[in-house]
């Protein structure tokens, strides 16, 4: 089991968590011309990397934040937690 | 090439089973082959097969990292079905249907296809409805279609909970009498056999490392044991579809998940039919061994692990003992988990690509063992003919831009909610 450290909360366990997927994925900007491959990017295509991982959990059960985590996806090793509004450097 | 028969069997019983052929090859990578498939699972095979056999496209050679059939045509719950409602997974599914009633014949391999049938159980009115008119939009293609009320679903699984106070009770449900379970290493197994007869190379311990590909054009591949040219390459790599799209700087609306499955211990003989829960997810059948095999929900976060976390397998089995609470006695036997291309519409991709000569078969999501002979056969006619047949024209790959999804479930971009 995923023990995940809410940057809120503290250490929890991963059933407290739901995921949201891929954390890198940009909404293309609002009033801007978007060409269909931007929208097809930003909806369909993932890199979904074997290693490290950036993604999106909702501490659904908890605080109900939402969180970047960065795991390992062949190990579930987790190297950092950042809050939502925190960018990924 | 010796024939699997009662004949053969008694003559090298004689001999102590001692002088029996090998069933495939160990061959040298040659230096250039006309076609290389990437992937020794299932549909890897069964291409290779199928261009020979319908093709007579022989040169060919497969690449697998691992062992075949190591990944999850070794690993999934053996469910053979085609009761889609939208017309192409329903008339692709149906075709496959034909190549497995045919296929214990065709391969001179016993594949043990089962055609016992599956119940996917309803709870509620609206789920009836819902499942009258997927079983109606299935007759209209002509596959079989049953639709049970609770007495005659009793009828047939008396083991499950049928009493009045329970959060989900069963309503009725939706039967495909022709849909069934077979032995899945067989079937790897059976298409290695006559694909290695028919001339194709076999190359296990051999790892892709990269693509040679100028002016738009694939010309081979780079691997652990040597540069193999070929003029066509096929991609049958399920949940590693990933690692490879980022070494040809493609980026495919897949992402990679883990599924787990389990079985109990062996018990006598008590459920003759594939069911699944219509209340989350869940499924069940009973091996020729006796154990109950079990799989369901993603373990829902992108994984390569190809083994599985506790949560999900508790989830699951919680909706089992809810549907069938004799299984609550059973001692878990095995847990195992396989990596799946989910695709982010749910349907599976069969095309070309935008590199000329290069040719794609993944996301499979859960449905990818079901779809074996039916995906080698398209993929085999897709890479010979170098154009998609009329089964697979639904699973094309630009289908995400142009917003024909195939949508079965109708579940959205989420691969990971089920």
């Amino acid at each position: 089991m995923l023990q995940i450290k809410c940057p809120h909360c503290g250490m929890r366990s991963q059933n407290e968590f739901s995921y949201g997927g891929d954390a890198t994925v940009k909404r293309p900007e609002l009033g801007k011309e978007i060409s269909d491959q931007d929208w097809d990017n930003f909806v369909y295509n993932r890199k979904s990397l074997r290693g490290k991982h950036w993604e999106l959990w909702q501490h659904l059960s908890g605080c109900r934040q939402w969180i970047k985590v960065q795991r390992d996806t062949a190990t579930h090793e987790i190297f950092k937690i950042l809050k939502a509004n925190e960018e990924i450097s | 090439m010796q024939k699997y028969s009662v004949f053969n069997l008694v003559k090298n019983a004689l001999s102590n089973h001692e002088n029996w052929d090998l069933a495939w090859k160990d061959p040298t990578p040659k230096k250039e082959y006309d076609v290389i498939i990437i992937g020794g699972g299932g549909h890897g095979l069964a291409t290779a097969y199928y261009l020979a056999k319908e093709h007579n496209i022989t040169n060919v050679a497969i690449i697998e990292k691992g062992w075949i059939g190591g990944g999850n045509v070794g690993r999934n719950t053996t469910i053979i079905r085609s009761n889609y409602m939208h017309d192409d997974n329903a008339l692709f599914s149906e075709f496959g249907m034909d190549l497995w009633r045919r296929m214990s014949q065709d391969l001179n391999y016993n594949v043990m296809f089962s055609p016992r049938g599956i119940i996917n159980l309803a709870h509620s009115d609206a789920q009836m409805n819902t499942y009258a008119r997927r079983g109606n939009s299935m007759r209209l293609n002509g596959i079989d279609a049953v639709l049970l009320n609770r007495e005659e679903v009793r009828e047939i699984i008396p083991m499950a909970d049928f009493s009045e106070n329970v959060r989900f009770p069963i309503f009725g449900g939706l039967m495909q009498p022709s849909a069934g379970t077979a032995r899945h290493d067989a079937v790897a197994w059976g298409y290695a056999r006559q694909a290695d007869d028919m001339g194709v190379d076999i190359i296990q311990n051999c790892e892709v490392i990269g693509f040679d590909v100028s002016a738009g054009k694939i010309n081979g591949v780079r691997t652990s044991r040597g540069n193999i040219k070929a003029k066509k390459i096929g991609l049958c790599v399920a949940g590693s579809t990933n690692i490879l799209a980022e070494k040809l700087n493609m980026t495919l609306p897949i992402e990679t998940h883990l599924l787990q499955a389990c079985v109990s211990e062996p018990v006598k003989p008590v459920l003759d039919k594939v069911v699944t829960f219509g209340a989350g997810h869940f499924y069940i059948s009973q091996s020729d061994k006796g154990e109950m095999v079990m799989g369901g929900d993603l373990d829902g976060y992108n994984s390569y692990a190809q083994r599985g976390n506790l949560p999900t397998l508790q989830h699951v089995l919680t909706e089992g003992i809810a549907m069938m609470p004799f299984l609550s006695k059973l001692k878990m036997l095995r847990t195992w988990g396989g990596i799946m291309d989910m695709s982010m519409d749910g349907s599976p991709i069969i095309d070309k690509t935008h590199i000329e000569g290069l040719y794609l078969n993944c996301g499979w999501c859960y449905g990818g063992f079901k779809a074996t002979p039916a995906s080698g056969w398209t993929f085999a006619h897709t890479i010979a003919q170098d154009r998609v047949h009329e089964l697979n024209a639904g699973y094309s790959l630009n289908r995400f831009n142009t917003g024909h999804l195939l949508d079965e479930k109708g579940l959205g971009t989420k691969t990971w909610i089920s």
